[in-house]
């Protein structure tokens, strides 16, 4: 399995950055310390401190949203030409945050690599809590979010259905899907999980709690059997659909005429993109994970090291879009075309436009370098610029294409308020509010899946 | 036929240390001609059904999925085209209203979700789980099953059983431990 040169493999440093754990631990002892995160640990400082500031802007998004159903949409800074502004920027930004989480356990586990199974499960957790902060977006964009069924096709008494044609539609389907093919995905990789918590659960309400959402999981042969090939399959299936997901999301874009929009390129570049997002937010994740919880056994420099070549590919693959989104226009001599790489370029919002050059392609070239992926500290700060790289993208993408569109006498300006940013925030506030519940509340790692790495490692050891 | 009703035996359970143990057991338990027969393991093992003698037709869940999938994709496609083309057509710029291109995205994610579901349900739903209540909850040292320890049981139902002598078999294949399960509520 291993990739590295035979002729170096005594090195120690180089067997020390290829481990996917680190040497002597037992089955019992991956359980023990994977699970005593859950049941025995108490509750410390830094996680109470960490949650309180995360549950405070969460109330903002409460009353952020509140304010929004009690006043309108009018309280955004949107208005004719922008009328989708931060909720569609937000939307896509989320999205694409979760689509990590998904190719770290589906595809990464078709393709076989060891290397994903200490980081799944908190991976595929970001992206449920992902997909449900972009899930808020559209639904309270609608401004009538009580109307939002009106999606989805029912028999009415009015006699109406969707319009199936139109990307926004898709967009419902494809969302919608996603979040539950996700939940179905994260919850059939914990049923083991939430066994072993039962049966070394010691108080009775963890017992019962843990014991129903187990429902009786015993781990017969049998069961196993069927639980591998559902495994295989959801993993099949969440491929495809992974893909899928930011290709219906870039339609959104793509299926309309306006410039900078109307381009064949941005279904891959889209989907590229969310994989660059997802795997910065995962180290953004994993990093303060490993630290607070010790788990550097489990999430070794070679996962890091994995995730942050993983991100200089996909950061290359979002360059070389940037790049043909601008060379087209320019080789298609459409007069509206160039002029928005005119305004890019020079126009109103160019700081934003250099702002994301800066953080999405030339930051990330820092990563060629072997001691900047293997170094935590500075890994973590990348992470974190990539993401804001990735909101000033769509952030891009949105505003200046339709502040700068056909007729001089549409063009106008966006104005973000206070109401825009709070719930952006809001829902950073809820997003992290979930992480910290779920570190709690669930084993972040896969305790099932690490004994079998335990069994794999020590077979490999006698041999 | 095991009758629910009070304290009667369910099996004889042999426990192992490690997974080569459990394997090397579970053949010797299928050749001296159990039938009635599973192993518990705290992670998947690979080949260990096919010990237990379970074979391929044994799963349906992959079947089971393309039916799901199949329903999905089938029905979300020809449901697109009643509503757009018969039971509310909108004539978006003279476009023919079986624009069937149009259709594919939501027809593929109805697919997936179909799939998904069915082979999520459908494993559960062959597994028999939910199921609250098992006679091997009631041993103490089960506990492991999820943890860090392997077992064989031999059910009471099986033709070749028999307390004294399956015991005496059990340890002879190298059960550290060998303890009668009995289901008693």
């Amino acid at each position: 399995m291993s990739t590295e040169d035979p002729t170096s493999v005594n090195s120690p440093e180089i067997r020390r950055l290829a481990r996917v754990i680190e040497p002597g631990h037992s089955y019992t002892s991956v359980t023990d310390k994977i699970s005593s995160i859950v049941l025995t640990r108490p509750v410390s400082i830094g996680w109470l401190a960490g949650f309180a500031i995360a549950f405070s802007l969460l109330m903002l998004l409460t009353v952020s949203i509140a304010w929004l159903i009690i006043k309108g949409v009018g309280i955004w800074g949107i208005n004719i030409p922008v009328g989708w502004g931060f909720a569609i920027v937000n939307f896509v930004w989320w999205i694409g945050i979760g689509h990590a989480g998904t190719l770290i356990s589906a595809i990464l586990f078709l393709l076989n690599q060891k290397w994903r199974t200490s980081i799944n499960r908190f991976a595929e957790a970001m992206t449920l809590f992902a997909v449900a902060c972009a899930g808020i977006f559209p639904l309270i964009h609608t401004g009538r979010p009580w109307m939002a069924y009106y999606m989805f096709p029912y028999p009415s008494t009015m006699g109406i259905w969707p319009q199936f044609r139109s990307p926004l539609i898709w967009d419902v389907f494809a969302v919608s899907t996603y979040g539950t093919v996700s939940a179905l995905f994260w919850f059939v990789g914990l049923i083991p999980d939430l066994a072993t918590l039962r049966d070394r659960a010691t108080s009775k309400a963890a017992q019962i709690i843990y014991g129903m959402l187990a429902m009786g999981w015993r781990g017969s042969a049998r069961h196993w059997h069927r639980y591998q090939s559902a495994y295989l399959l959801l993993a099949g299936l969440a491929t495809p659909l992974v893909l899928s997901v930011h290709t219906v999301v870039s339609f959104d874009f793509a299926i309309a005429v306006v410039p900078g929009w109307h381009t064949t390129i941005f279904p891959p570049y889209f989907v590229a993109g969310a994989i660059y997002s997802g795997f910065a937010m995962v180290l953004t994740i994993a990093i303060p994970l490993r630290k607070a919880y010790d788990l550097e056994d489990f999430i070794t420099m070679r996962h890091l090291e994995n995730m942050a070549k993983v991100m200089l590919a996909t950061g290359l693959i979002v360059a070389y879009g940037y790049f043909f989104e601008f060379f087209m226009s320019l080789y298609s001599g459409n007069k509206f075309d160039v002029f928005l790489v005119n305004q890019r370029l020079h126009g109103p919002y160019a700081p934003y436009y250099y702002a994301l050059i800066l953080c999405n392609i030339l930051t990330p070239q820092l990563l060629w370098i072997q001691k900047v992926r293997t170094n935590v500290a500075a890994l973590f700060v990348m992470s974190l610029v990539i993401n804001l790289g990735m909101w000033l993208e769509r952030f891009v993408i949105v505003v200046i294409s339709l502040t700068r569109d056909f007729v001089p006498s549409a063009w106008g300006r966006y104005q973000p308020t206070f109401w825009d940013y709070g719930t952006f925030v809001g829902t950073i506030g809820l997003f992290v509010t979930l992480i910290f519940l779920f570190v709690r509340g669930l084993p972040a790692i896969s305790i099932a899946e690490m004994r079998e790495l335990v069994a794999h490692t020590s077979e490999d050891h006698h041999q | 036929m095991k009758v629910p009703h009070a304290n009667v035996c369910y099996g004889l359970l042999g426990e192992f240390d490690t997974p080569k143990e459990l394997m090397a057991a579970a053949r010797k338990v299928r050749e001296a001609g159990y039938r009635h027969i599973d192993a518990y393991a705290p992670f998947p093992m690979e080949g260990l059904s096919q010990a237990l003698g379970l074979g391929r037709k044994h799963d349906l869940v992959p079947l089971i999925a393309l039916i799901g999938g199949l329903g999905g994709g089938l029905s979300g496609f020809f449901f697109q085209l009643w509503v757009n083309a018969s039971s509310y057509p909108m004539n978006i710029g003279g476009r023919p209203l079986n624009s069937w291109p149009a259709f594919i995205p939501v027809t593929f994610e109805l697919t997936v979700l179909g799939a998904s579901l069915f082979a999520v349900f459908g494993m559960l739903a062959m597994n028999k789980l939910p199921q609250p209540h098992h006679p091997l909850f009631n041993v103490e040292r089960f506990k492991h099953a999820s943890s860090d320890k392997f077992f064989l049981c031999i059910e009471a139902d099986d033709p070749k059983f028999h307390p004294e002598e399956t015991a005496r078999f059990l340890a002879s294949v190298n059960a550290q431990q060998v303890t009668e399960v009995r289901d008693e509520d």
